[in-house]
């Protein structure tokens, strides 16, 4: 079976990104990027399944700027078959990059999408389920174990309180939790091998897809900094603070 | 203004993640609908009529609905949401799981964990891990909007007496099905709505020693128990405690961080959380810029002589 995931570019999870001074949005100039890291969890779970001998293709996509390219070499080097762009200078809001994948779904025809469970940018949450919807399949979010079985997957999912286990009819969707693996590094020979990998490049226009924003952001600004606060001398000093300043004991 | 809100239940009892979204939902005005989806849940519609503000509850009883699952609760929504101008939950597992299917299937923008409502159509939200807030607007006929719990109080769970109406639920989808179930139990508070939260991360070097040193410490604040990532990747708790961005986010009177330097990702989840108190050795851990009060010390020293002194 074949398998498609999807892979975002966003500002390295170890930058403390900037506010513009004027508000109008994050300063991305110059930081490091790099693969989403629920991503790489993502591409490392379609691999596994192909190395285990249940997929027989598995194809990364991405939507944004042509330099999404690297993310999808990325994905090429932990092991994915080949690339799609799907390439659009615009914002991409999560519901957009939805019917994106659902046209590459369309034509791909996978059994199988794999995806994170949330773009540490701007933490929505929402791709995978709304990618779900659209195409009428069945979703696993938050998926820590996985298994393919026939014409189902079971997966286990992190839920408030523990975590259930639930099994979807294929075609099915799955978002990734940190849990589900440890994504493997990329070697040297596979990131020269990955750049021989077909990478092939649409837009949305050929996809037929409007990308229309349905929500428009006004401003950004730096949440209020705490402020300072004391370092104390031993247990008794802070179990004083706690019980006479802040009260809270 | 209408709002539709998506009651999270156990069929039994009126989970009270929900009463946050009613709040949020009573500051973009207007008529509160709750929606409750289940099998066998009248005890949850008697539940839900009680919470004050609300006008309406929508019952859907149904076996289909027994479990929870998105595509099948997402389907019912849908065919309501077309009489309201918002439809809201709160930003749990439960809410996250099924609201952007919602949204989809309506072909409108969803507000992810809004942390503020500016007017009806504007809202805030934390993104990059909370280092920034961004003021959005949505122009969408229906707003689809998730709220972040801890950023507005819980509706009281008295003081209502809205109507109850059953509806006709829509058909099983077919498309999933839940095979088990494995839940936490814990005497404790829970982390969400705790007062105190006591909160352990690598520095405990290991499972026993978390039990061991920060038990304890929470038996005599009453407190819930909480955990970096690096703690419960090492296994020392489930994956239930974590704190941070992608995992719980608190903001309790008292968070005492222990062993836990104060990673982007864990400052996410607690940093607005009344008073911080860390305790780490490392004079230059990242978590001392957060923390109201901090102590630089071994934690295998420290606490029990914490917990010796509180008495
Ligand atoms: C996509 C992504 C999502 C993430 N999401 C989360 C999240 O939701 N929540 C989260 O917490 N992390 C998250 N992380 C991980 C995060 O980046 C950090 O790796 C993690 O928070 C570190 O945990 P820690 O502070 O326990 O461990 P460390 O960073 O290793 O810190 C251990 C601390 O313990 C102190 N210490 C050690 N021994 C002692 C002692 N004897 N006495 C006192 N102090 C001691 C050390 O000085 C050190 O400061 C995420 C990372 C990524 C990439």
């Amino acid at each position: 079976m074949k398998i498609l995931v999807a892979v975002k570019r966003v500002v390295d999870f170890n930058v403390k990104v900037r506010v513009k001074s004027d508000g109008s949005g994050v300063d991305i100039g110059a930081v490091k990027m790099s693969m989403n890291p629920f991503d790489e969890i993502a591409v490392e779970a379609a691999v596994r399944l192909k190395e285990a001998g249940v997929a027989t293709e598995v194809v990364a996509v991405s939507c944004g700027p042509a330099a999404c390219q690297e993310t999808l070499r990325t994905a090429m080097a932990i092991g994915a078959d080949r690339g799609i762009l799907v390439e659009c200078a615009q914002e991409l809001q999560p519901l957009a990059v939805a019917k994106l994948l659902q046209a590459v779904f369309m034509r791909e025809q996978p059994r199988l999408v794999v995806v994170g469970k949330q773009a540490i940018d701007d933490d929505s949450n929402q791709t995978g389920q709304m990618l779900a919807a659209l195409a009428g399949m069945p979703q696993a979010t938050f998926a820590s174990q996985l298994q393919v079985a026939g014409d189902e997957v079971i997966a286990t999912r992190e839920v408030d309180g523990g975590q259930e286990t639930i099994a979807l009819k294929l075609p099915a969707v799955i978002t990734t939790d940190l849990r589900l693996n440890e994504p493997r590094y990329v070697t040297l020979p596979n990131i020269m091998k990955a750049k021989k990998k077909p990478l092939e490049v649409l837009t949305p226009q050929a996809l037929e897809i409007d990308v229309a924003v349905g929500l428009t952001t006004l401003k950004v600004a730096e949440p209020p900094a705490r402020s300072a606060g004391v370092r104390l001398v031993d247990v008794a000093a802070l179990v004083a603070k706690l019980k006479n300043e802040a009260n809270v004991i | 203004m209408s709002v539709l809100i998506i009651v999270e239940h156990d069929n039994q009892s009126l989970k009270s993640a929900t009463l946050h979204a009613v709040t949020a939902a009573r500051e973009c005005g207007g008529n509160i609908t709750l929606l409750v989806c289940g099998w066998q849940c009248e005890p949850v519609a008697q539940a839900a009529a009680k919470v004050a503000g609300v006008a309406r509850v929508l019952v859907a009883d149904a076996p289909c609905f027994a479990d929870g699952l998105a595509e099948n609760v997402a389907a019912q929504v849908v065919t309501l949401a077309g009489a309201f101008s918002h439809v809201m939950a709160t930003a749990t597992a439960t809410g996250k799981n099924v609201l952007p299917r919602v949204a989809a299937l309506l072909d409108v923008a969803q507000v992810s964990e809004i942390t503020r409502v500016v007017d009806a159509h504007t809202f805030e939200r934390p993104i990059y891990a909370g280092n920034v807030i961004a003021t959005v607007r949505s122009s969408d006929p229906i707003k689809v909007i998730s709220v972040r719990a801890t950023a507005f109080e819980a509706a009281p769970l008295e003081g209502g007496r809205a109507l109850i109406e059953t509806i006709a639920a829509v058909e099983d989808t077919g498309l999933s099905r839940l095979i088990s179930r494995q839940t936490i139990a814990s005497d404790r508070p829970e982390l969400a709505s705790a007062r105190i939260v006591v909160s352990g991360g690598r520095g405990l070097g290991s499972g026993a020693h978390y039990a061991a040193l920060l038990e304890p410490l929470a038996d005599k604040l009453n407190a819930a128990l909480g955990a970096s990532r690096a703690a419960v990747d090492a296994g020392y708790v489930p994956n239930d405690y974590q704190i941070g961005q992608t995992g719980k986010v608190v903001a309790p009177e008292l968070y005492i961080a222990v062993g836990i330097s104060g990673a982007i990702q864990h400052l996410a989840g607690m940093k607005d959380s009344k008073v911080i108190v860390a305790i780490n050795k490392d004079a230059d851990a990242p978590i001392f810029s957060v923390a109201d009060y901090g102590l630089v010390g071994d934690l295998f020293e420290v606490l029990p002589e914490l917990v010796a002194q509180l008495g």
